[in-house]
């Protein structure tokens, strides 16, 4: 075998054999902290210890882009390549990067002393280009002037209102500044149906791109028979363009701790768990820190405690199904639906699972009342919403405001587009979203409005393109991000994503076939109409609607 | 208990509980499938079986949809045409399907096009012939998920096999890709039996197909009694 001293692995993984194969994710990542990446050996160790089988540990290194079963450093620079970063030259940075340090994007030094590898969106996207090192976030990385920002990333936090943000924007708010779980108290004096009835009044829909409404999930929860409930906070943050979910969890860790805790009583859970995408490294001691202070406050640990669980480099765990998958040590495959997660969520039983941002605005609903909470944005879309403005805008970053803003009002508020240029078009809801031009400037942003409007509100992406970048090069960047992030399960997906980048590089290059037109609306409708999972039926979402609104950007395609 | 429910216009009643797949089939009617199998877990990985429900804003896989009280299905729309027709399109740009008869039938039948995709990456791999029951030609696997599953909680337990790689890189494989002698496989042989392509398949059956005799075949099946005659 590969030499490698196990001596270091075995006390250190043994603390996981009480999760059984929910320890696997966690055990890897024990591993890879030792010896940087996962070989035979190690993996042998780990199945044997957690008692599962050899070929499906195997299957879950595999799964995920941050497992390693290949001799990699435990030093890797991980270079943002996704649209935000494109846009600011990202390419180059890698090169340069690896041109410096003798290597080839994804390959690790002969003495493992370092890796480089491309990335995809790193969530940092108002700081782009961006590079992960190690732990650490690299940020407005300026190749011309060798300069850049290493460490915890700042936040950039702007709006005409600061609800779901006031404690952001001045680093991590302690419990001490935070002051007691005020919302919590508030629920307790409450009967868990009474809160339940609460946040359905408020009208709060999902914030994770889907837009379920929260008060109707919490009630399916509530009501299943279950000897073990579950909370879950989705920070799998990872949505191209999508960075909210960041700031609130390092800046404001408690106001998601406090969602959970009203998420709990509500349902009568006695578990949580913060799912955090393994790109954020630098949240996990903050969250930790976070949780023990709340217990020590007695928020956590008696009648409900809260687990961090850490991704590994999978876009899809973001889909509800699938996350509960990964934190039951699988790939994660998102399942087939239903039965729903309100009945059969995480190890089967009932569970609630909420977005970072959709927490954050429990306890704001709860304190505030569902009446008045509703006096914040449109009759139909209440509340406050976080936007995340990147690309060619001179102030990019983190905006609260109430629903019923328009495009415009959002747009002058973050400067305009930056350096005098044009508005081309705006992404909106990420990568899975749809393509906005000046003519939606005065839609109002409300889930009712976007709609008519036929963009998607997504995760509050709005991604900025001035009138000098080629679309074509944004879209082959939308196509390579989703062939990669492709769990493989059902086949229009699978193939199609794989298909559909296929067509976009030709696009992209100048160099399409006869009929690419159709194929690429074929292969588009094909995912979006029958594939298995949200993933699939948005991952052709903005092509679909690029070659709607400039059809000439695909001529030479046509039959 | 009956329900009844509308397939393609034509009201047709099923035991409550039993999929839109087996409501369809029990009354004469054709839905395709290629990842469905009785024996195993259906997961709708193949998405032959889509068809359009009337409310559902996405098709729906037939083989796991529960018929429901007065349901309004198309098995043959439009739309579902278009996306069967496709996915044949795709599996014929990306793997080898000369030994998947049933599929070629199906490409006949929705006018699919084997060539729709040029240029297209295909899914290649070298025949591995590591053990003495059957080889494994992943280029001939549409990743249908039956040996993984009859290989572990479907069936025989045994968990030799799982996968490697994500999206259109996934491929089967054992542990760190060791040969299937070295595995905890058991030679039990129900994953080349649920196998729909002919990627798994027994060595007999190959190595005939590789023009080999009977005869040269069975002289090296007993080629080591023959030699313990000998000494």
């Amino acid at each position: 075998m590969e030499g490698l001293d196990l001596t270091p692995l075995k006390p250190v993984i043994e603390r996981y054999i009480p999760l059984g194969r929910s320890g696997l994710l966690p055990a890897l990542h024990a591993a890879q902290k030792i010896y940087g990446w996962v070989s035979e050996s190690v993996a042998s160790e780990i199945a044997k210890t957690l008692r599962i089988p050899l070929a499906d540990v195997h299957g879950v290194i595999e799964f995920y882009s941050l497992f390693y079963n290949e001799p990699t450093s435990r030093h890797v620079i991980r270079v943002c390549t996704d649209v935000a970063c494109a846009l600011k030259n990202a390419d180059g940075i890698l090169n340069h990067l690896c041109a410096h340090h003798g290597l080839k994007p994804g390959q690790t030094k002969p003495d493992l002393s370092l890796t480089i590898e491309p990335s995809p969106c790193l969530g940092l996207c108002e700081f782009a280009p961006v590079a992960l090192v190690d732990d650490q976030a690299e940020t407005n990385i300026d190749l011309h002037n060798n300069t850049y920002e290493l460490g915890r990333p700042s936040s950039r936090v702007y709006g005409s209102i600061r609800l779901l943000t006031a404690n952001c924007g001045n680093g991590t708010t302690s419990l001490e500044k935070y002051g007691e779980y005020a919302g919590l108290k508030k629920a307790k004096e409450l009967k868990p149906e009474e809160v339940v009835a609460e946040i359905k009044a408020s009208g709060l829909v999902g914030r994770g791109g889907a837009a379920f409404p929260t008060g109707v999930k919490w009630e399916g929860a509530a009501k299943a028979e279950a000897d073990q409930k579950y909370v879950i906070c989705n920070a799998d943050e990872s949505e191209p363009g999508t960075f909210k979910d960041r700031v609130l969890l390092i800046d404001d860790p408690h106001r998601t701790i406090e969602g959970m805790c009203i998420a709990a009583h509500a349902i009568g859970a006695t578990k949580g768990f913060i799912y955090i995408r393994g790109e954020y490294p630098y949240i996990f001691p903050v969250l930790e820190n976070a949780l023990n202070e709340a217990r020590d406050a007695g928020y956590l640990g008696k009648d409900f405690d809260i687990e961090i669980r850490v991704g590994a480099g999978a876009y899809i765990c973001g889909e509800e199904t699938a996350l509960f998958e990964s934190i039951e040590g699988k790939r994660g495959f998102p399942r087939v639906k239903p039965p729903f997660p309100t009945t059969h969520g995480v190890f089967g039983k009932p569970t609630v699972i909420n977005n970072v941002e959709t927490l954050c605005s429990v306890p704001l609903i709860i304190s505030l009342g569902s009446a008045e909470y509703r006096k914040i944005g449109t009759e139909k879309s209440p509340g406050p919403k976080l936007f995340c403005v990147s690309g060619d805008v001179e102030k990019t970053g983190v905006y609260e405001v109430p629903f019923g803003v328009t495009l415009r009002e959002l747009l002058d508020m973050a400067g305009g587009v930056a350096n005098s240029r044009k508005l081309q078009s705006v992404l909106f809801g990420g990568a899975a979203g749809a393509f906005a031009t000046s003519a939606h400037l005065d839609v109002k942003m409300t889930f009712e409005d976007l709609r008519a409007a036929g963009l998607p509100l997504g995760s509050g992406v709005v991604m900025v393109f001035d009138e000098t970048r080629d679309m074509r090069q944004v879209l082959k960047s939308l196509g390579h991000f989703f062939a990669h992030e492709s769990c493989g399960k059902c086949y229009p997906c699978q193939m199609g994503s794989q298909r559909q980048k296929e067509i976009l590089d030709r696009i992209a290059d100048g160099k399409t076939v006869e009929g690419d037109l159709v194929r690429l609306q074929d292969v588009g409708w094909t995912m979006t109409d029958a594939s298995l999972c949200g993933l699939g039926q948005t991952a052709a979402s903005a092509v679909l609607s690029a070659m709607k609104l400039w059809p000439e950007m695909f001529q030479g395609s046509e039959v | 208990m009956e329900i009844k429910l509308t397939i393609d216009n034509k009201e047709v009643s099923i035991e409550q509980g039993k999929t839109l797949l087996e409501a369809a089939r029990e009354n004469g009617m054709d839905v395709p499938t290629i990842c469905f199998h009785e024996a195993t877990t259906a997961n709708g990985l193949c998405r032959m079986c889509v068809v359009e429900v009337e409310g559902m804003r996405v098709l729906q896989p037939a083989c796991i949809v529960q018929a429901a009280k007065d349901m309004k299905v198309q098995t043959r729309s439009e739309k579902v045409e278009r996306s069967r027709k496709t996915i044949l399109e795709m599996l014929a740009s990306t793997m080898d399907l000369s030994d998947a008869p049933e599929i070629l039938t199906m490409m006949d039948e929705y006018g699919a096009s084997a060539e729709r995709f040029p240029g297209a990456e295909r899914r290649e791999s070298e025949v591995k012939d590591d053990n003495p029951m059957y080889i494994r030609d992943y280029s001939k696997c549409l990743l249908c998920w039956r040996c993984v599953q009859v290989c572990a909680d479907d069936a025989q337990y045994t968990y030799a096999i799982n996968f490697e790689g994500r999206g259109f890189e996934t491929q089967i494989g054992t542990f760190f890709e060791k040969p299937i002698p070295e595995t905890t496989c058991v030679l039990c042989g129900q994953c080349v039996g649920v196998c729909p392509t002919g990627a798994l398949k027994p060595k007999r059956q190959f190595m005939l197909e590789q023009g080999m005799s009977p005869q040269e075949i069975s002289v090296m099946n007993t080629g080591r009694k023959q030699r313990k005659n000998k000494s």
